[in-house]
């Protein structure tokens, strides 16, 4: 028998990495920080990122269907999306608006681009980008972290009936108050710009502020990205640039006014920062790919974030820096490009 | 060695380390028996094919020529063996196209001797006799660019060449016959470097070696003149370190601009196998008749390198070393980065052919699911001409061919693959860009 011979193109050997692979790394360096998340607040934490977790992988499986292509579920990059949503949004937050995230996520940030790779914006942050819009007062509601009853019942607001108006949920909060004093529904962000008190850095560190989902753990979230980049599933230079560049900014600003302006560690390990430099930042399909754009595209997005929490409405600018840093990525790809072997700097080819 | 691993050599931007896989480096070059037909295409090089000087039907002895140059950028062609033409037809070849080719019956007592050759005293040969002698005998860049030598060493009046670079580094995985010739032959090796330098002028000749050779830096080091005109340079192991271009800006920092050749820079690099026979061919008068094969890969029970007549079918040498005679398989010549995949085992070894791989099943099916681009920037961060193959696979996908070459320097890409190497969505970018490069040249002609 004629053995067959197969004809392929050169090259014929391949580096064995694949999208696959590299995006079931993110999801498992994303684990860890989902599990402190879940330590810290209780059942209504895990409720929420397994629910917008898989409302959008059910999206995402929707979105196949409708386009007649085969299911691209095994790339893992809606489970991607659904843990860092989850991970964005306060701890307790209905249930219903979560999916409703979960779905705009998908549909508007990476279905209507033509799914995984042709997206603009990070799927995630369009996602919470929507539900800040919708759902303002949900979205700024926040629990105590390590609330006593916090495994044994849920946040009054989790299971709201859709459309409808979430109870409030000052008596719950009350528990905690009576172990931890200071308790006062505010992020440490939104407590120094709109009251001008400071959380300490060991509290930032440790978790014991109240924030987003997954948002507390600086060192946590730090750890996993080392992980990440030490086995090359993400680009390091980008949250080195972005935490980089939002500290210098926070340090100039300061030493313009040092009774104004925070210190830069609080600035970096504070709000959203370093999971957003970190995990979204460096979502691949939506930053630059050449050396010098990368560089840029980092620093922009911490400064754009300092800016916003200094002088924007908002106290947390994380997700819009992210989002214009997204939008221009391809701009910056375009005047950043690569010097060609042998051509002449500052002389077209 | 460097005594402070910080104080690192020098080496050109960007790359990939492949895995070596070059078992074939520790046991000594076997020679392979003649076929008993041989074929031999007309052009086994780039240029005008070579003109038959044999009828079907004529008898021939080895080392005879039997094709003639036609023209300048042109080389003769000399029987492999002793035997009978059969006939002048029509084969298929490596890259598809059915050539014209002169097919050979050897003789069943055809020996190795070659009964057909000219020797003469190199010492006393002008430059121009150099370069007349390097034609007659058929010499083209064995590297696999197949490019005419004679035509490669002839500089212009107008360029000035300081320094020959002799190109030691077979980058490629799997391959070590260059790594061979180095250790068998390096005082061949000394003869060509010499003869080249006189036909280029050049005062320096620096021979360049990958880091994982330095058993043959060693076997060179023993031969170099005492003059110190020629020198060993070793450079780190990374490919494309062999390629022209990168080999030049690792040795003497120096880039040759776009779409120019090495000349413009002074430098003219030959592929240290072609050095190395000419070296042996030169003095004995004698025409290319064989040449190194390293024939490996998981498919082949008998690695090893082997000289391998020129015109050998790819069956014979298959048979010879052992490979399968069943299940899915892939044949390539050349190398796994840039080598070439062949349908037909009719397929001759030519000139140009520095291996034969085989993959098996296992190789085969590693090539999997394609991903849309994710924009990684793996491929910009391994481009060694710095280009960025991210976009220009997006370019080739909506056809904008015109965008690619005026914008995104298409011309420069010379299909190392690297992108398509550490692509993670698996997009074969390399193959875009040869597609790519088609339309812009039908489109120019």
């Amino acid at each position: 028998m004629t053995p067959r011979i197969e004809l392929r193109p050169s090259p014929h050997v391949v580096k064995g990495a694949s999208v696959e692979h590299i995006m079931f790394h993110v999801v498992l360096a994303l684990l860890p920080i989902a599990t402190f998340s879940v330590w810290q607040y209780g059942l209504s934490a895990l409720a929420l990122i397994v629910v917008v977790t898989l409302a959008c992988i059910a999206s995402e499986r929707l979105f196949n269907r409708l386009s007649g292509k085969p299911s691209t579920l095994s790339d893992w990059s809606a489970t991607i999306t659904g843990l860092l949503l989850a991970l964005t949004l306060p701890p307790s937050f209905p249930l219903w608006m979560g999916a409703v995230a979960s779905f705009t996520a998908i549909a508007l940030g990476k279905a209507l681009f033509g799914g995984i790779g042709c997206n603009v914006l990070n799927p995630a942050l369009v996602g919470r980008a929507f539900v800040q819009a919708a759902f303002p007062v949900a979205i700024t509601t926040w629990v105590p972290a390590f609330a006593p009853r916090r495994f044994s019942e849920f946040v009054p607001t989790t299971f709201t009936a859709p459309l409808m108006t979430p109870p409030d949920i000052a008596a719950w909060a009350l528990q905690a108050k009576s172990v931890l004093d200071g308790f006062t529904g505010a992020t440490p962000l939104a407590r120094w710009k709109f009251e001008n008190v400071l959380a300490t850095p060991a509290d930032l560190l440790s978790g014991a502020v109240t924030a987003s989902a997954g948002e507390t753990s600086a060192l946590l979230i730090l750890l996993c990205g080392a992980y990440l980049a030490a086995r090359k599933f993400m680009d390091w230079r980008i949250p080195v640039a972005d935490l980089g560049s939002a500290a210098l900014t926070a340090l100039v600003f300061q030493m313009i006014d040092p009774a104004r302006y925070p210190d830069p560690l609080f600035v970096l390990l504070s709000g959203g920062l370093m999971l957003g430099a970190v995990f979204m930042a460096t979502d691949m399909a939506t930053s630059p790919v050449t050396p010098k754009g990368v560089w840029l595209y980092g620093a922009l997005i911490g400064v754009v974030t300092v800016m916003i929490r200094y002088f924007g409405g908002l106290s947390e600018g994380v997700m819009y820096a992210i989002l214009i840093g997204n939008a221009l990525s391809p701009l910056i790809d375009q005047v950043t490009q690569p010097k060609v072997f042998g051509a002449v700097k500052g002389k077209k080819a | 060695m460097s005594l402070f691993p910080f104080f690192r050599r020098k080496t050109f931007s960007r790359g990939v380390h492949p895995d070596a896989n070059k078992r074939t480096a520790g046991s000594p070059i076997r020679r392979m028996p003649f076929a008993s037909r041989m074929i031999l295409p007309l052009a086994q090089h780039i240029g005008k094919p070579a003109v038959p000087l044999v009828r079907a039907g004529e008898e021939v002895v080895r080392g005879q020529p039997i094709a003639r140059a036609d023209g300048f950028l042109s080389v003769p062609l000399h029987a492999p063996a002793d035997g009978v033409i059969e006939a002048i037809e029509l084969k298929p070849s490596a890259r598809g196209p059915w050539v014209e080719s002169l097919v050979l019956r050897v003789y069943e007592a055809s020996t190795q001797e070659v009964r057909w050759a000219n020797p003469c005293d190199v010492e006393s040969l002008s430059p121009k006799e150099i370069l007349q002698a390097i034609q007659d005998s058929g010499m083209v860049g064995l590297g696999g660019a197949t490019f005419p030598s004679h035509a490669k060493l002839s500089v212009p009046a107008e360029h000035k060449i300081h320094t020959l670079i002799v190109n030691g580094c077979e980058c490629e995985p799997y391959l070590t016959c260059d790594h061979r010739l180095m250790l068998e032959h390096p005082a061949d090796l000394m003869v060509g470097v010499r003869l080249a330098m006189r036909a280029i002028g050049a005062e320096r000749a620096i021979i360049g070696v990958e880091d994982n050779k330095l058993d043959a830096v060693a076997a060179i080091r023993e031969c170099l003149p005492a003059d110190s005109s020629i020198t060993v340079q070793v450079v780190p192991t990374k490919y494309p370190q062999g390629a022209e271009k990168m080999l030049i800006k690792s040795l003497l920092d120096l880039e040759v601009p776009p779409g120019k050749l090495p000349m413009q820079v002074g430098v003219v690099v030959n592929n240290i196998g072609t050095l190395a026979q000419l070296g042996q061919l030169l003095p004995a008068g004698q025409g290319l008749t064989e040449r190194v094969v390293t024939v490996t890969g998981p498919g082949i029970k008998k690695p090893g390198d082997y000289w391998v007549p020129i015109g050998t079918p790819m069956r014979t040498v298959l048979e010879w070393a052992g490979a399968a005679d069943s299940g899915e398989r892939e044949i390539i010549l050349g190398g796994p980065m840039m080598g070439q995949a062949v349908a037909s085992l009719e397929v001759p070894v030519t000139k140009g052919v520095p291996g034969i791989l085989v993959f098996d099943q296992l190789q085969i099916e590693a090539a999997r699911q394609v991903w849309p681009c994710i924009k990684c920037g793996e491929c910009v961060n391994a481009c060694p001409m710095g280009l960025n193959p991210s976009m220009l696979g997006m370019l080739a996908v909506q056809r904008e061919y015109e965008e690619m070459g005026t914008h995104y320097h298409l011309g420069d890409c010379f299909e190392c693959g690297c992108c398509t190497y550490v692509c993670p969505s698996h997009i074969p970018l390399v193959q875009q860009f040869r597609v790519a490069k088609g339309v812009l040249r039908g489109k120019a002609a």
